[in-house]
């Protein structure tokens, strides 16, 4: 127990998640703008934004997380010289945060889109009735109900972001959980179950009150039909 | 609704407000619409009758261009249907459409339903469209209703909802599909009241529907249309005692039997 107890003195395990959290906050933030517009792009009545969104939802989503946020550091910021930041940590951290974004946004654009579903088409003609044109129409009464009826899909993406910020350790954010861990593995071979068990159950915890928090929301903010 | 209070049969202005001209639809090789002409002039009511899937629904729901049409012309006081866009959207404000199915915002007051379409499209301050819904929900009787969600209404309440939200743009005509096929019976009258009351106030209108009481009531004009055509078209009076065509003497002697 002792020994086990001696990797939060060694290493700073809360600060790893506290990284992971601040990734998956910023991340959320930008792929659910995006994916929002990507959405309202999807269902416009314009067909080059149709073609667009489906493009970009097709090619982004069927991408590896993995090679979005390579390619970011080796071919973004490596070869031509793209930066998000001065400060050099900082920088991967953003650079990882917009890689992020940019891979959830074709998740978020389905969810929204399954919210806009539950919508019935006849809210869609009210709309365009009294004389609502595309865009004032889905920002009062297409949005605001599917975004209600998207909370569960949108909480599945926020869940799967959680996990996947794990990958930002590819684009050299060194000290979030993921790279803490591997780094833990190296330097404390005889508590290799342990240390496993320790990021599994961080991430449990921090992640099923997001899970009991969209099941709530999604009753509390149902749309009454 | 129109500044002026006038009577029914009162058509000074010939100018339609509503004219249709040659209109052909499809639906795949169903031919819904087969080259329909009408003309509906100011203040006047038009009810559409027929047998479900002749087509009635589909030309009321052309009129705002919530259904797109093939050929012909559509022309809303003199101006004819844009395709899309801004100008489109500004010609609908001027059409009112009251559904079978009500189509309430779900999420929104029942006053902010009926202030929606004159912050947003007309631009009018919040504090004046509060004033404008009110009297409008005052008119209807259901302005006691104002704060609760359309799903807390019933069905009669809604609808009468819907005609408040519609004449809150002050338009020229209003389009009502159906307006009472989806109620109970209990709430079909107060519904038809609220109707037959914008008749007499000079409205016009164009009504999709089942209800021959209100058509005996309320209409200056009859049309009946089956297949995609209009068969017939002629008086409340001429219509019901002294049906011309034989579909439409099939379709009458049905409902009288019933």
């Amino acid at each position: 127990m002792e020994n086990y107890l001696s990797l939060f003195t060694e290493y700073n395990i809360p600060a790893a998640f506290w990284v992971n959290i601040q990734l998956t906050f910023w991340a959320a933030i930008g792929a659910m703008v995006l994916g929002t517009i990507l959405a309202m792009m999807r269902i416009s009545p314009v067909r080059s934004f149709v073609t667009f969104g489906a493009g970009y939802v097709n090619i982004i989503r069927n991408t590896p997380l993995t090679i979005i946020l390579l390619f970011g550091v080796l071919a973004l910021y490596n070869q031509l010289g793209f930066t998000l930041a001065a400060d050099f940590n900082q920088n991967f951290f953003n650079l990882a945060v917009m890689g992020l974004a940019i891979y959830h946004a074709a998740f978020v654009c389905e969810a929204i889109r399954s919210g806009v579903n539950t919508v019935p088409v006849g809210q869609a003609e009210a709309a365009r009735a009294i004389g609502l044109s595309f865009l004032p129409a889905a920002r009062e009464v297409i949005l605001p109900q599917a975004l209600r009826g998207s909370i569960v899909p949108l909480g599945n993406v926020l869940i799967a972001l959680i996990k996947n910020s794990t990958v930002a350790a590819v684009s050299s954010v060194a000290i979030e959980a993921s790279s803490v861990m591997k780094t833990m593995l190296e330097f404390r071979g005889d508590m290799i179950i342990p240390i496993f068990a320790t990021f599994a159950v961080g991430f449990v915890i921090i992640i099923i009150p997001v899970g009991l928090l969209t099941t709530w929301l999604s009753k509390k903010l149902a749309v009454a039909r | 609704m129109s500044t002026e209070s006038h009577s029914n049969s009162a058509k000074s202005d010939l100018t339609p407000i509503v004219k249709l001209s040659a209109v052909n639809k499809h639906y795949g090789p169903l031919h819904v619409l087969q080259n329909i002409n009408l003309e509906v002039t100011k203040g006047e009511v038009v009810v559409v009758l027929g047998p479900s899937g002749s087509g009635k629904s589909t030309l009321c729901r052309t009129i705002n261009r919530l259904e797109t049409i093939d050929t012909g012309s559509i022309e809303i006081d003199g101006k004819v249907l844009p395709e899309e866009g801004k100008m489109l959207a500004n010609l609908r404000a001027d059409v009112g459409m009251v559904f079978q199915s009500f189509n309430l915002f779900a999420h929104k007051s029942i006053l902010e339903n009926v202030t929606l379409g004159p912050i947003k499209v007309k631009g009018m301050k919040k504090a004046e469209a509060d004033k404008l819904a009110l009297s409008l929900l005052e008119r209807v009787g259901v302005a006691n209703q104002k704060d609760k969600l359309p799903a807390q209404l019933s069905g009669g309440q809604q609808q009468r909802v819907a005609i408040a939200r519609a004449l809150a743009m002050r338009p020229k005509v209003m389009l009502f599909d159906e307006p009472t096929s989806a109620l109970d019976p209990e709430m079909i009258n107060e519904v038809l009241d609220t109707m037959v009351g914008l008749a007499k106030e000079g409205m016009t209108m164009i009504v999709v529907t089942h209800e021959m009481g209100f058509a005996r009531k309320a209409a200056d004009r009859v049309i009946f249309m089956a297949d995609g055509q209009i068969v017939e078209e002629a008086t409340p009076q001429q219509f019901f005692t002294n049906p011309q065509s034989a579909r439409a003497k099939d379709f009458l002697g049905k409902l009288i039997t019933n």
